[in-house]
């Protein structure tokens, strides 16, 4: 096995890794994450919110 | 820069997207002039005035590097830390280091043009500045990429909206591009030569894998975070398919790093690298076509909204362009195309077309609309926006059009033979030809140079308006104060 056939590995990977992606993105599961996501810009507040202190965590 | 700045507790920190929108609209203006006047130069040589420093090679770095860093990179700094706020619904996390980012690298695209003017170049496309410069700007991108990445960890939502991915693979990207390809051994500490460390083919390639992903991560990527927060933003909507943004996302970032190799086709470049190149070029279409229609969808149900908003015409005319330029450049990389475009002037037309088409337009649309909401005021002239509109489209026809009769005609008349098998054109016969085409170039740059004048004087006196306004404000807030004082 030489370096190509790693490199030939490595693009394969990538490959179902970016399918991977495509079916997460359109799992059913996601679609309220998205919406709430999507609806981001329109419905932001003019400050942040007040009670949140910087570095806090989550 | 009263009307600029504001005390530190306002709840964002708008005073370094004010400052960046500012330098931006500057910029703009002096780089657009100086691409219309090399413009004239190219027409009539008499512009040349026999003065070195704004002969044409000397400008055309100039001219590139402050459209493309000047007025591309400040805006895509102001709406990046605008966009970022906003959706994370936080303060920038440190506001020493966005004033750091802003001298940074407004400070590097000065010198840059100017170090250009006098001769100072290390002679790689769009990545001209000498190495001090590249020092510079590579300290001012890590104080960019801390802030923004501290400024998402600290969010106080649970999403990152997607706006905000395509601006981390941008900074990320362009860290990663700039150190890469000025890795360089100046000849002395006092001198501003340098050598690559790369060398031969491979210099060139590094130079086009940078120079492509820059159209693509620069230009592109990070322009569509722009355009995936103001085009919804402006419609009053959200996106038409938020997974479908995820899916432009991630494919624009698996497919971009391939591609720059198609510019070295029919070189000593390997012939599989030139093919891969392609085919990942041809591939790039779905994931652009795909961008650009969930840009386009997310105004629908809204189309009355072209006729009266100039700020989704400037959006909606964007969009459109950038997926004319996403489907003009696959074209270009094939190998076949390729021979006839490369190294005319089809070329300059393509980049035009992205560069005024999508990103001044995706630019100048988000400008209109960040604007006044920075300023807490209304745009000085809602009449001049649909001027500042007409002016730029018209300019963009004129500017593609001319240069596709151009390319096309040049590249024609280079591979013409006649029936013994000599060229059929000298090559000062193919010159003779631009001439005319040249001349409609450098009107068509006149025009979008005039709509960006008008931009400027615009924002001017919406600063002012605004500054008058707050001024009668606190004014009155004073009179009421003394009388409840009294």
């Amino acid at each position: 096995m030489d370096i190509n056939d790693l490199r030939s590995v490595f693009t394969l990977i990538l490959l179902v890794t970016f399918i991977a992606i495509v079916v997460w993105a359109w799992s059913k599961k996601r679609r309220a994450d998205f919406n709430e996501a999507a609806n981001l810009p329109l419905n932001e507040p003019e400050a942040p919110p007040a009670s949140k202190k910087r570095g806090e965590s989550k | 820069m009263s009307a600029l700045s504001q005390s530190s507790t306002q709840p964002y920190n708008y005073d370094i997207v004010r400052k960046f929108t500012v330098m931006a609209v500057v910029w703009g203006v002096l780089g657009m002039f100086a691409g219309v006047y090399i413009a004239l130069e190219l027409t009539w040589p008499v512009f040349n005035f026999d003065i070195p420093e704004i002969t044409f090679g000397r400008l055309r770095p100039v001219h590139t590097t402050l459209v493309i860093f000047g007025f591309g990179g400040s805006a895509l700094f102001a709406t990046s830390y605008y966009v970022v706020q906003r959706t994370c619904q936080v303060r920038l996390v440190s506001d020493g280091l966005a004033n750091f980012t802003f001298w940074g690298w407004n400070l590097s695209v000065g010198l840059a043009a100017i170090s250009y003017m006098f001769g100072y170049t290390q002679a790689r496309e769009y990545a001209e500045m000498v190495w001090p410069i590249d020092i510079l700007i590579a300290v001012t991108w890590v104080a960019y990429f801390m802030v923004y990445v501290f400024t998402l960890k600290n969010r106080s939502q649970p999403h990152i909206y997607v706006a905000n991915w395509f601006f981390v693979a941008f900074i990320l990207a362009t860290a990663i591009l700039h150190i890469f390809n000025n890795m360089e051994v100046p000849v002395s500490v006092f001198s501003l030569k340098s050598y690559s460390l790369h060398a031969g083919v491979q210099d060139a390639m590094t130079q086009w894998w940078y120079g492509h992903n820059a159209v693509g991560f620069f230009l592109t990527a990070a322009f569509l975070g722009m355009m995936y927060y103001f085009v919804p933003k402006q419609a009053g909507r959200p996106v038409y398919s938020y997974r479908l943004s995820i899916i432009h996302f991630w494919a624009l970032i698996f497919l971009y790093m391939w591609v720059g190799a198609h510019h070295l086709h029919w070189t000593a470049l390997p012939d599989w690298t030139s093919t891969l190149a392609a085919t990942f070029s041809i591939l790039l279409l779905l994931p652009s076509w795909g961008g650009m229609i969930n840009g386009i969808m997310t105004l629908s149900g809204a189309w009355d909204k072209l006729r009266t908003d100039p700020v989704i015409r400037f959006l909606i005319v964007a969009l459109s362009f950038y997926g004319m330029s996403t489907f003009e450049g696959p074209l270009m990389s094939l190998k076949s195309v390729n021979a006839l475009s490369h190294y005319t002037d089809w070329t300059i037309g393509h980049v035009h077309s992205g560069a005024l088409g999508w990103v001044a337009m995706i630019t100048i649309g988000s400008f209109y609309h960040m604007i006044p909401r920075l300023w807490e005021t209304k745009m000085y002239s809602d009449r001049l926006i649909f001027v500042h509109f007409w002016l730029a489209t018209i300019g963009i026809v004129l500017y593609i059009s001319s240069m596709w009769v151009a390319g096309i005609g040049q590249g024609w008349m280079l591979r013409a033979f006649d029936e013994y098998g000599n060229l059929s054109y000298t090559f000062i016969e193919t010159v003779a030809f631009l001439k005319e085409p040249y001349a409609i170039r450098a009107i068509g740059g006149a025009f979008f140079v005039a709509g960006m004048f008008l931009m400027a004087f615009n924002v001017f006196m919406t600063i002012r308006k605004s500054a008058v306004e707050r001024a009668e404000l606190e004014a009155k807030i004073a009179a009421k104060m003394a009388k409840v004082a009294g």
